[in-house]
């Protein structure tokens, strides 16, 4: 435990037991709302403070909202977050340079690929070998990424859809998800949580077979997004329920710091893919959507457009994935030793692998047990890598000090940025509505708690 | 973890002696300062066959031995090594590309406050194509104005605050960095900002920027860092009550030891760890 520093925490502490006589509160446990509210007319209270979450199927996991309503508007909106920090960053002061893709991958655990892009870009730039890493593994990284963000922008409609009442449009775009995920589960391993993009490249090579596989996959999205739009898009239920609704204007994104399709729904076309190029980004063709409505409804469309723009990505990354290459830099130094293979007891080295640091060469294995145990070093000093996440633009600011190990790891994470918008979309605005702006924000509680 | 973090401030001090040249090193720490300048300088990419041109590294830690072996026990014959941890120093002009133009703006519109450039900004930092400017903590709030205000600069959109901890950089132990972007222009720099541990305030920048409000709650919560002049400086992630703050270099990282087929795997931050 650090020494009591000469400032003790002044955050805000729970009332006093003695105070909080007299002040009527009410427990809402579902369908008694009425009762509450004859109770509250009784009592001639006309402020409440209603607590909504950590707990409530709308607030997108454990996103606490503490809303003071007079009747049904909302007066004040705060968001409460924390409820599910686990510190990731810590932990990755305490792991290799390549396990800590294991944990960053967790933060944000709809979009992991862009977490593990990032961080490893990072590190990257760090060793100063941003321009090694082989062109098919930023080509795979870019395939995977933008995959990443459909899957990402499929779960908001899904979600969003939800929370609105409206079932079918979940388990369509859930459907639609399981397409791509299987995507990832042949290519990674894994559906989520992948750890797939390592320090200098990929872990391994697309399997044979994938590129058709995306391409079919593809065709799926296609058509259950094109079910979606049916579904959505000319609802005049939908319409009503997010036109205008959570707006924010282009000042106060800037303001706020909000990026991604918040910030792009005003009107800008920032987009850190256009705006500050990496992986190749500044050789794919495709367009970055605006809206200027400003509010759920356009960025809705802007998700939806976004989604085929990736497909556009997508395309050209596979017709690049034609050509065959390494897909880790050739410095062995700092290349992850993985000829990995289908075995037994699942994937792991391959036996010729094994073989050969066992059997023939005393020095790979002595070359295998440093890198993997101790891990490489990385020289002293500090980068800053921004990659157009999904949600936004999500920053890894990585600190070395020479060491085997990260000294420090922060993630600016564009959920828990765009989190502080909730107070200027949802105040002065209906209690239902507050459903349909944080939905629109679009976060995700593990990478805004980390 | 911890034992590689404890190096006697005796020794510290030598070595940011030795890697400030010009200044003159006591005569008996001359033998360890020049072993650590050399070890230090593998750890800072080279900057030319010259050594003798190369810039002044700021040093923020001296670590002896290796493989995390200290004492007795220690049989790896590397006992004796000391190796000094330092950030990149400060640059020289020209800084490149546009960060000049950036630097000489920035330049006329502190001279023409009053606050002046030389006061307000402590240095230029250009490593890995990124613009770092190390400013003093009591014209922070200024130079962020500027920056966001002036036409030239525009850096109109902050990516927040992120907190390092140095617990061996005495009087500069907590830095907080500010990554900036200009929309504009299509560019980005950092800023830095250091206080000591015994005086951990650095000036709240939410009156220019108001989205660092959560991310100054979160360097607060995490390290300690008073932001004065913030709204509602809480915590934001730990609970309300907790006590210290978890990013501190000296704050454990916690966890139990796993037994596993008889073996028993201490806590990460407990492991044999490479110094």
């Amino acid at each position: 435990m650090s020494a009591p520093t000469s400032h003790t925490p002044h955050a805000t502490r729970s009332v006093p037991q003695d105070q909080t006589e007299g002040v009527p509160s009410f427990e809402a446990s579902g369908g008694d709302w009425s009762q509450i509210a004859e109770e509250a007319a009784r009592l001639g209270e006309e402020r409440i403070v209603v607590n909504m979450g950590p707990q409530h199927p709308s607030t997108h996991g454990v996103l606490r909202l503490m809303l003071e309503i007079d009747g049904e508007t909302v007066t004040e909106a705060r968001a409460g977050i924390g409820y599910l920090h686990t510190g990731i960053e810590k932990n990755m002061e305490f792991r290799t340079w390549t396990q800590g893709v294991t944990f960053c991958t967790r933060m944000d655990y709809v979009a992991p690929l862009f977490q593990e892009a990032a961080y490893c870009l990072a590190v990257e730039k760090l060793l100063g070998i941003t321009d090694d890493v082989p062109e098919r593994a930023s080509v795979i990284r870019v395939l995977m990424m933008e995959l990443n963000r459909i899957s990402s922008h499929l779960v908001f409609l899904a979600t969003g859809g939800n929370e609105l009442g409206a079932t079918t449009i979940m388990i369509i775009g859930f459907t639609a998800r399981e397409e791509i995920l299987k995507i990832f589960e042949m290519i990674s391993g894994l559906r989520m949580n992948h750890a797939y993009i390592r320090p200098g490249g990929v872990a391994q090579d697309v399997p044979p077979g994938s590129i058709d596989a995306v391409r079919e996959a593809l065709t799926k999205v296609r058509g259950y997004l094109r079910q979606l739009e049916d579904l959505m898009l000319a609802n005049p239920i939908l319409q009503a329920r997010m036109k205008d609704v959570g707006t924010l204007s282009l000042a106060a994104c800037m303001a706020l710091g909000v990026t991604g399709p918040i910030l792009r729904s005003t009107g800008l076309p920032y987009d850190v893919r256009k705006a500050n190029p990496y992986s190749g980004y500044e050789t794919y063709d495709f367009d970055v959507p605006v809206n200027d409505g400003a509010d759920a409804w356009s960025r809705l469309l802007l998700r939806i457009e976004e989604c085929y723009q990736s497909m556009r990505i997508v395309e050209q990354c596979l017709e690049r994935l034609a050509k065959p290459g390494p897909v880790m830099v050739a410095d062995k130094k700092v290349a992850w030793p993985a000829q990995l293979a289908i075995g037994t007891d699942g994937m792991g080295n391959s036996l010729d692998h094994i073989k050969e640091i066992m059997g023939t060469s005393m020095e790979s294995l002595i070359h295998h047990f440093k890198l993997v145990t101790e891990g490489f070093r990385v020289p002293a000093g500090q980068v800053f890598q921004t990659v157009e996440h999904p949600r936004g633009e999500l920053g890894v600011h990585l600190v070395s000090d020479g060491g085997t190990k990260p000294y420090r790891a922060h993630f600016r994470d564009p959920s828990f940025n765009n989190l502080q918008a909730v107070s200027m979309m949802c105040e002065g605005g209906q209690i239902a509505d507050v459903v349909v702006a944080v939905a629109s924000i679009d976060p995700v509680l593990g990478g805004v708690d980390r | 973890m911890t034992d590689e973090k404890k190096a006697p401030t005796g020794e510290k001090a030598d070595a940011s002696a030795a890697v400030k040249p010009g200044e003159s090193a006591p005569a008996g720490a001359q033998r360890t300062s020049a072993a650590a300048l050399e070890a230090g300088s593998q750890n800072v990419p080279a900057t030319g066959p010259d050594v003798g041109a190369r810039t002044p590294l700021e040093v923020v830690d001296v670590r002896t031995g290796m493989f995390g072996a200290h004492g007795t026990g220690d049989t790896s014959g590397y006992g004796g090594l000391v190796r000094t941890v330092a950030m990149p120093g400060p640059s020289e002009r020209p800084y490149g590309g546009w960060f000049d133009e950036v630097v000489d703006v920035l330049t006329e519109v502190l001279d023409e406050s009053g606050t002046g450039y030389a006061n307000a900004v402590e240095a230029v930092v250009v490593d890995r194509t990124e613009l770092t400017l190390v400013v003093a903590r009591a014209h922070l709030v200024e130079v962020a104005r500027a920056l966001r205000d002036d036409a030239d600069l525009r850096f109109e959109l902050s990516l927040g605050v992120s907190g390092v901890h140095f617990p061996h950089d005495a009087g500069r132990e907590l830095h907080a960095v500010y990554h900036l972007v200009s929309v504009t222009h299509g560019r980005r720099l950092r800023l830095e900002v250091t206080a000591p541990e015994s005086d951990p305030h650095i000036p709240s920048t939410t009156s220019v920027y108001p989205t660092n409000d959560w991310h100054e709650r979160e360097t607060w919560d995490f390290f300690g860092i008073v932001f004065d002049g913030h709204p509602a400086l809480a915590r934001i992630q730990m609970p309300d009550d907790w006590p210290g703050h978890p990013q501190r270099k000296d704050y454990p990282l916690g966890g139990i030891p796993v037994e596993y087929k008889g073996a028993t795997v201490p806590p990460p931050d407990q492991r044999r760890s490479y110094s």
